[in-house]
């Protein structure tokens, strides 16, 4: 067990309790439900599990129209109806019409993957039901040809949520959780600097000095998140903005350079430029 | 093993269970705690809390149930002032002591007194409500009594100082559920409200009718349609606005928002402190463009859901009286309009953004809450819900 933990990764910085639900999951074969604010890296979460475990990773995106049926399979019943009308031969085989999902193709890999189930509160209110005993069980029956799938190998599932519905208890008892915290300014620092690690010391302190500040901005719709934080960065650094023009000490350039990479509504910009101004006039 | 600490969290409120427990157990059994009490805390807490509005209470449980055993994991780590924390006694508190303790202000106060005193003490001390030491009341230290006390487990020299425990520190506090709103919050709560529909143009692919009717129809395609499903609910808000609610200003605001994106038939109006004869839609010509409350009723049906918001926070005089109102001369009381409104739309709530306790305390409140049948609800998270539910 101890060679198969997760730690995080060179791209991906874990905290202890995200690393201890992690684990907690991979060993008991069980879901883990991941919630948090949007660009707290919940999706990265799987990519960067299954790299650093070494397993193959698939993912089913849910939409607020996706069915549980899907994840599993899909019965093409109008190209069926078509080739028959057309004639074809194909028709007589209803296994040609069946679409493997994704759980489907989890459940056939050959190595233990990660199946990342992303978005689930996307869906219906009662999606989540409907996948209960496909998870707890992890088999599955094919009613057009009879044949039940079972998993070689149990998934570890990542489940993330924006928390746009509740999701149900029955489903909620099956799952690991936890909670992606907004990172603190020392984790914040380690994200960034396994992101851009030639970035200068100066500029980072800088960038993240005005980062924070702008998210303690009263009023704000949607404070920027880690995600932007990076975008925003990386357009520094293209851009090569020196680190002074980022103090907000300098009164005449006190909005912070490309701030548009932060914040990412209209009003949003508005209410900070106008503090930037009141600010700025009350100290001159 | 456990088992009480499972059912102080039942107790607790908190909807534990047995299954969940017992992955616990399973988890442990697999040696995924280790040997620290942080790890056993975070592995805990993913298996048991499916929540994060949870968080907060599961800590506090947590450290009411582990006090002790915490206390001997640090004796085993600790290369502290042992003497000064060596635990001799749990004091007896009786309640108004508690809530002295209790205002002495915040975490940053308490914080910022510490550095002030460990400055000050440099000797091991007990009792008393002062020195940093054990079975006191003082904030500092351990095994005594101090809603927010500081644990102080290690001390070298003069400066590091273990604080808080990660359950102690309470980082989820903010996220309980009946603080108030965000206009996400807002959303989900009135998201319960959906109702879908399918109206209109038939532009879906409706398949299994047409599967059903192409095999009716011996083979041959027989294409179905069916309207998109569409959110049926229809709501009319009516917002206090000016005087006792510019407090209120940014919960309405965002109230109003999440509304207006969650709900296709939306129609809102405003009023001052009560309703009377006419509302408005436009705050800057209130006194121009008034719509009356009989033409309201008129043009929209029983079926659209009646919110009013407002801190119903006035004289009882503008609701029961005549001429009551302090813009105009009203012929009939208020009370006597929204009787009106309320008999026109069965399903009708009252969301006030004043603090619940607040309430007893108001006399307009209390004759608002009877004409409204006890249909007023705190607008919180959980007011929100509850006051949706009434309206279903």
């Amino acid at each position: 067990m101890t060679d198969n933990r997760f730690k995080g990764t060179d791209s991906y910085i874990a905290t202890e309790d995200l690393m201890m639900a992690v684990n907690a999951g991979v060993t008991l074969e069980r879901p883990i439900l991941v919630k948090g604010e949007p660009g707290t890296g919940k999706t990265m979460l799987a990519e960067e599990v299954a790299a650093a475990l070494g397993m193959p990773l698939f993912d089913w995106h849910i939409k607020s129209t996706t069915k549980a049926q899907q994840g599993l399979y899909e019965y093409d019943a109008v190209a069926r109806l078509r080739d028959s009308q057309l004639g074809e031969d194909r028709v007589h085989d209803i296994g040609n019409y069946i679409l493997k999902g994704s759980l489907w193709q989890a459940f056939e890999s050959e190595q233990r993957p990660v199946l990342l189930i992303d978005e689930i509160d996307k869906a219906d209110i009662e999606f989540p039901n409907d996948l209960l005993r496909e998870l707890d069980r992890m088999e599955f029956t094919v009613f057009e040809t009879g044949e039940t799938i079972q998993a070689r190998h149990r998934p570890v599932i990542i489940i993330t949520s924006n928390n746009e519905k509740e999701l149900p208890d029955a489903f909620l008892r099956r799952c690991f959780f936890h909670y992606i915290r907004f990172p603190d300014e020392d984790t914040m620092q380690r994200i960034v600097d396994v992101h851009y690690p030639g970035l200068k010391k100066d500029l980072l302190r800088e960038a993240l000095a005005a980062f924070f500040k702008v998210r303690e901005m009263p009023g704000l719709k949607k404070k920027p998140s880690t995600s932007e934080l990076l975008d925003w960065i990386k357009l520094l650094l293209a851009e090569d903005i020196p680190p002074e023009a980022l103090r907000a000490e300098d009164n005449r350039k006190a909005i912070p350079p490309l701030y548009g990479a932060l914040l990412k509504n209209e009003q949003d910009v508005h209410l900070f430029e106008q503090l930037v101004f009141m600010n700025r006039g009350g100290r001159q | 093993m456990l088992t009480r600490f499972f059912y102080m969290l039942r107790e607790g409120g908190m909807k534990t269970s047995v299954t969940e427990l017992l992955t616990l157990l399973g988890a442990m059994k697999q040696g995924l705690a280790g040997t620290s009490v942080d790890d056993f805390y975070y592995l805990s807490r993913s298996c048991l809390v499916k929540d994060e509005t949870q968080f907060d209470r599961y800590d506090k449980i947590f450290a009411a149930h582990f006090r002790g055993i915490e206390d001997a994991f640090r004796s085993l780590i600790a290369d502290v002032p042992e003497d000064w924390i060596r635990q001799l006694g749990t004091l007896d508190l009786t309640d108004e002591e508690r809530a002295e303790i209790e205002s002495l202000g915040g975490f940053d106060e308490i914080m910022k007194a510490l550095e002030e005193r460990l400055a000050e003490q440099d000797e091991r001390h007990e009792g008393g409500n002062k020195w940093i030491g054990t079975a006191g009341t003082s904030p500092f230290g351990v095994g005594g009594f101090n809603p927010e006390g500081v644990r102080i487990g290690k001390q070298q020299g003069g400066g590091s100082r273990r604080g808080v425990k990660v359950w102690e520190q309470r980082e989820y506090r903010n996220l309980d559920d009946s603080v108030e709103l965000g206009t996400r919050n807002i959303k989900l709560a009135l998201r319960k409200l959906r109702r879908f529909a399918r109206e209109g143009a038939a532009d879906q692919l409706d398949l299994p009718d047409t599967i059903r009717s192409t095999a009716r129809n011996a083979g041959y395609l027989d294409l179905k349609m069916v309207p998109e499903r569409h959110n049926a609910i229809k709501v009319l808000l009516c917002l206090d606005i000016g005087g006792s609610m510019d407090d209120h200003v940014r919960v309405c605001e965002e109230l109003f928002s999440a509304a207006s994106s969650e709900f296709k038939h939306l129609e809102y109006f405003y009023f001052h402190n009560f309703v009377y004869e006419s509302l408005w839609k436009d705050n800057r010509r209130r006194h121009s463009e008034r719509i009356g409350v009989q033409e309201v009723i008129h043009k929209y049906g029983p079926d659209y859901k009646l919110v009013f918001v407002g801190d119903a926070t006035m004289s009882p005089y503008e609701i029961v009286y005549p001429g009551g109102s302090v813009e105009h001369w009203n012929e009939e009381p208020g009370a006597a309009w929204i009787q009106r409104l309320l008999n026109h739309f069965p399903k009708s709530i009252w969301l006030n953004p004043e603090p619940e306790q607040r309430w007893p305390h108001t006399p307009s409140v209390k004759i608002t809450r009877e004409i409204m049948e006890e249909r007023m609800f705190p607008l919180t998270v959980r007011g929100l819900d509850e006051g949706i539910k009434r309206l279903r």
